[in-house]
């Protein structure tokens, strides 16, 4: 599908979590650590506020690529939530994968509020993934229409 | 001139695979070299030197011959540079030229006797039969 | 349909440089709800605020975009600007175009297209916000220092000083930390003890601090203004309100093979001790792993000559309960184990030390009584290597050593080096250097002194190796200003070592939920304007458990971080976070998921009158309690029947946000 369409810009949705990965985010930003403009930051407020609808939302609407950030295992905020959103994000990439959409497609990263260079570099690594993949195909809502 | 400089940096630091702009300059590649004494330029100046540019001079020093490959430097540089390999790779850069290798690795025999260590023989043999 | 403003900050040259902030705005005017949209140099001043203020009344907004800097930085200030205006707090949504769009990308086209997209999905959040009422909960009046330091004692007597209760829980048996364990401080050469133990002695006094030494901090629970903490207070086998301290105990102990830790392991302690002449509290403490009658039951003769009859060998853990409006972090530090970094030698000889015990070994209570004398062999060394910058300033990825300058160092050398050339002017002091750090008040006159005055032989370049050769340390380091190599002979080499956070940091950190980095220094909140507080509210970090720091510069961020637990705890109520989970109860089918992943217990389960379209009976139904409640989400995936959302980030707004992304 990439063939078709030269002009294409992936469209990479990042849920990060606002007490470590946003905060990482934003020190990537302050120490002008670049990654490309694809990637679009959704705040949530723990790693398990992702809801696995929210991702095939995304998929539906023609994401390239979804990537959940939370804080590192034993350091969430909440405790406990990244594990819950580990656990959820395993079950649903698999079940996406089945559905055609390749793992490198969805991942899960674990980024602190002092890694910015890891943000940055994740990023990177990530858009460069969905460039090699090429355009996604969109997901069908195949839910009965009123 | 500038452009043979920089291709000769260039090939220095692709061979080496080192960064010399990680080097915070303390100088422990020196104090710890064997061939300190025995070398115009210091590990620590192979580092300075490649990053300014100044192939040539390294290219034309004893120096590159003076090194044991004992790695001792990079085993210890707390900053990952690596010197020891930036001196190989300069060496190596001399040697690729034609017939410019210093010694020719048929001979090393004759130099082998008793009291001639075991090391040396082997980081001979690594030098000179390329 | 509502009214939304949106607008787009320049941030002086911030933004403004790699986004077209016009053309953001002018895009802007066309997003289905937007009915204002405009950009202005720095939207935080007072103009910028009225802006906002003056097109909220003139355009009747029910909502405002701002298009600025992190939400991390200025969310607050425009929900202020908000509602000062008569908008809902929550009715403002931000749109990160700075840290996360200008200054990541290079490309003006880019950007602003990236920009467009992130306001656009600030707006479509917005349309689904709905205003929100904070709510209030109760402070409890009483803080918890965690260490027992400089550090701690400092917030302590500050905390106290303001007329609010502290707890003190320190690991040893004694508070002190590491600055009792010092000689002399820089750059004054004051004695370490003669300026801390007045303050040991003023905290212990103090009818508001309460120390619990020899403890730790087990769980804690709750939230700012609210934490319940389980502290174990280990058996110290000794009735702390029967000691008198006379130490008769260990003068009659007959294990004297215990490690004085005090003094670095250089010498042995008793099993029964005091750790030092000026502990506090100043009671004894038995080691159990030393204590014959504690290993095999007999022995007993601390009980026998104990006249205050305080030895009690049944004594358990005792585990206590107490509630916090605020708690302290200051664990402090440790050298690291030079061990790893073969080529100094430090497993392997005796004379090679690190600086603190160099420290214990001038210090009159030390184990030579403050004459300098070599553990080896017990004789006056004349000729003496430091080394600087051990496991310092490392690449992380040579696992050498810490990435981090650890700062107090070249000062304590500094010290070292002029104590000794005082002392004993026949000896000689070398100082291998990388650079010399100096920047403090008084600092660099200080290390001037140290070459001028004393004659320390400073020498740029480092060490590579130092090898024993009979009865002499040979150290080969280069000496890079003369561009030679040179050799010393020395007696005794002094390392000094980097400094790590305590090992119990990590595992504090993360029972407080407080974050950390990846050396396991605390983080602060922000790391310039913030400095002295954690990303968890109601956690407060004092000295180098946040950074390395020296002895003034730990003693004023332990009062800066005991002002701002005043500043807590002088509150009666806190405002609480409205954006909190709840429960629709005509979808809630009572299956309990929720209550099982909630990490707060804030819900529960209620019989209620569900009243709705065809509905009127009875159910078991969620009920989130609002004040425990911390925003985090985790029940509103559980839930199987869609019936838990999130306040501020309802399933509809993040879902909105996901659309507009994908636009």
């Amino acid at each position: 599908m990439s063939v078709s369409n030269p002009n294409w810009k992936p469209k990479i949705v990042a849920f990060c979590c606002n007490w470590c990965s946003y905060a990482g985010a934003d020190l990537a930003g302050s120490g002008r650590m670049a990654y490309p403009a694809d990637v679009k930051i959704i705040r949530v407020p723990c790693s398990c506020r992702v809801n696995p609808l929210f991702i095939l939302r995304a998929f539906e609407r023609g994401a390239d690529g979804v990537i959940m950030c939370g804080c590192h295992p034993g350091d969430c905020h909440y405790t406990s939530g990244n594990y819950f959103a580990r656990r959820r994000m395993t079950m649903l990439f698999s079940m996406l994968d089945y559905l055609g959409i390749e793992r490198g497609r969805t991942r899960v990263e674990w980024v602190s509020a002092a890694e910015g260079a890891k943000f940055s570099k994740t990023m990177n690594e990530f858009v460069k993934t969905i460039y090699d993949l090429g355009e996604n195909r969109k997901l069908g809502d195949l839910r009965c229409k009123k | 001139m500038e452009n043979h400089v920089q291709m000769l940096t260039e090939t220095a630091l692709r061979i080496s695979g080192v960064n010399p702009q990680k080097c915070m300059k303390c100088g422990k590649c020196s104090g710890t070299c064997p061939s300190y004494d025995a070398m115009e330029y210091h590990p620590h100046q192979f580092v300075a030197m490649v990053e300014k540019g100044q192939i040539e001079k390294l290219m034309e020093s004893d120096s590159i011959y003076m090194c044991l490959s004992c790695m001792a430097c990079v085993e210890r540089c707390p900053r990952g540079v690596e010197p020891g390999k930036l001196v190989e790779a300069v060496r190596l850069m001399k040697i690729r030229q034609q017939d410019q290798n210093r010694k020719n690795g048929n001979d090393i025999a004759a130099f082998a006797d008793e009291n001639v260590p075991q090391q040396l023989l082997m980081a001979a043999m690594r030098k000179y039969r390329k | 349909m509502q009214k939304i403003g949106v607008f787009v900050c320049w941030c002086g040259s911030n933004i403004a440089g790699t986004v077209d902030v016009e053309a953001v705005s002018e895009a802007m005017k066309s997003v289905p709800g937007v009915v204002y949209s405009a950009n202005y140099q720095y939207m935080c001043s007072a103009a910028g605020q009225k802006l906002i203020a003056d097109a909220i009344h003139e355009h009747h907004l029910d909502g405002i975009v701002v298009a600025s800097c992190s939400p991390r930085m200025h969310e607050n200030t425009f929900r202020k600007t908000a509602e000062a205006a008569g908008l809902n707090p929550y009715m403002v949504e931000i749109a990160n175009i700075r840290e996360q769009c200008s200054w990541i990308h290079k490309d003006k086209e880019e950007g602003t297209a990236k920009a467009i997209v992130l306001a656009r999905t600030a707006v479509a959040k917005l349309l689904h916000n709905k205003p929100l009422q904070a709510g209030t909960s109760a402070v409890t009046k009483r803080a918890l220092v965690i260490g027992g330091g400089i550090a701690g004692i400092q917030t302590a007597l500050d905390v106290a000083d303001a007329g609010y209760e502290v707890d003190i829980v320190e690991q040893r048996p004694t508070i002190g930390g590491r600055m009792a364990q010092l000689d002399k401080t820089f750059p004054t050469l004051d004695c370490s003890a003669c300026i801390l133990t007045p303050k040991m002695v003023e905290a212990s006094q103090n009818e508001k601090i309460n120390i619990i030494s020899y403890a730790k901090v087990e769980k804690v629970d709750g939230f700012v203004g609210n934490f319940k903490a389980t502290i174990r207070k280990k058996a110290r086998f000794v009735d702390e309100t029967k000691c008198t301290g006379c130490s008769l105990c260990m003068s009659k102990c007959p294990s004297k093979k215990g490690k004085d830790e005090f003094n670095m392991e250089m010498n042995n302690r008793p099993a029964i001790y005091i750790p030092f002449a000026q502990a506090i509290p100043n009671v004894a403490v038995i080691d159990p792993e030393q204590c014959l009658k504690l290993k095999t039951g007999k022995c007993g003769l601390c009980e026998k000559v104990c006249t205050a009859g305080a030895i009690n060998y049944k004594q358990q853990d005792e585990l206590i309960e107490r509630e916090y409006g605020a708690i302290v972090v200051a664990t402090g530090f440790k050298p690291i184990d030079p061990s790893p970094l073969n080529e100094y030698g430090y497993a392997d000889n005796a004379d090679v030390i690190t600086s603190l015990e160099l420290e214990r070994l001038m210090n009159a209570a030390g184990p030579t009584k403050g004459t300098l004398l070599r553990p080896s062999d017990l004789q006056h060394p004349h000729e003496i290597v430091f080394i600087q910058c051990v496991g310092s300033r490392c690449d992380e990825n040579t696992k050498r050593g810490k990435p981090y300058c650890s700062k107090i160092c070249c000062m304590y050398t500094a010290k070292h080096a002029m104590l000794i050339r005082d002392k004993y002017p026949d000896t000689k002091v070398h100082v291998f250097y990388i650079d010399v750090r100096t920047p403090g008040k008084n600092f660099d006159e200080f290390y001037r002194r140290a070459v001028e005055q004393y004659g320390v032989d400073y020498i740029k370049g480092m060490v590579g190796k130092v090898a024993k050769e009979g009865d002499k340390l040979m150290v080969r380091g280069s000496d890079l200003i003369n561009n030679q190599q040179v050799e010393i002979a020395a007696d005794l080499v002094v390392l000094a070592t980097a400094i790590e956070p305590d090992p119990t940091a990590r595992s504090i950190g993360t029972m407080l939920t407080a974050s950390m980095d990846t050396n396991d220094f605390f983080t602060e909140a922000h790391a310039k304007l913030r400095p002295v507080e954690s990303p968890t509210a109601g956690i407060f970090l004092s000295g180098v458990a946040q950074g390395p720091k020296d002895v003034p510069e730990t003693v004023a961020q332990a009062s800066a971080a005991a002002a701002k637990v005043i500043g807590l705890l002088a509150k009666d109520h806190l405002v609480t976070n409205p954006c909190v989970a709840y429960s629709n109860e005509l979808l809630c089918n009572g299956c309990s998921q929720c209550e099982k992943v909630c990490p707060y217990g804030a819900i529960t389960y209620i019989e209620k009158e569900v009243r709705g379209p065809g509905v009127r009976e009875v159910r078991r139904i969620a009920q989130v309690n609002p004040a425990v409640c911390q925003g985090c989400g985790a029940c509103t995936v559980t839930c199987p029947s869609g019936a838990m959302d999130l306040k501020g980030f309802a399933n509809k707004q993040i879902m909105a946000e996901v659309d507009a992304i994908c636009l």
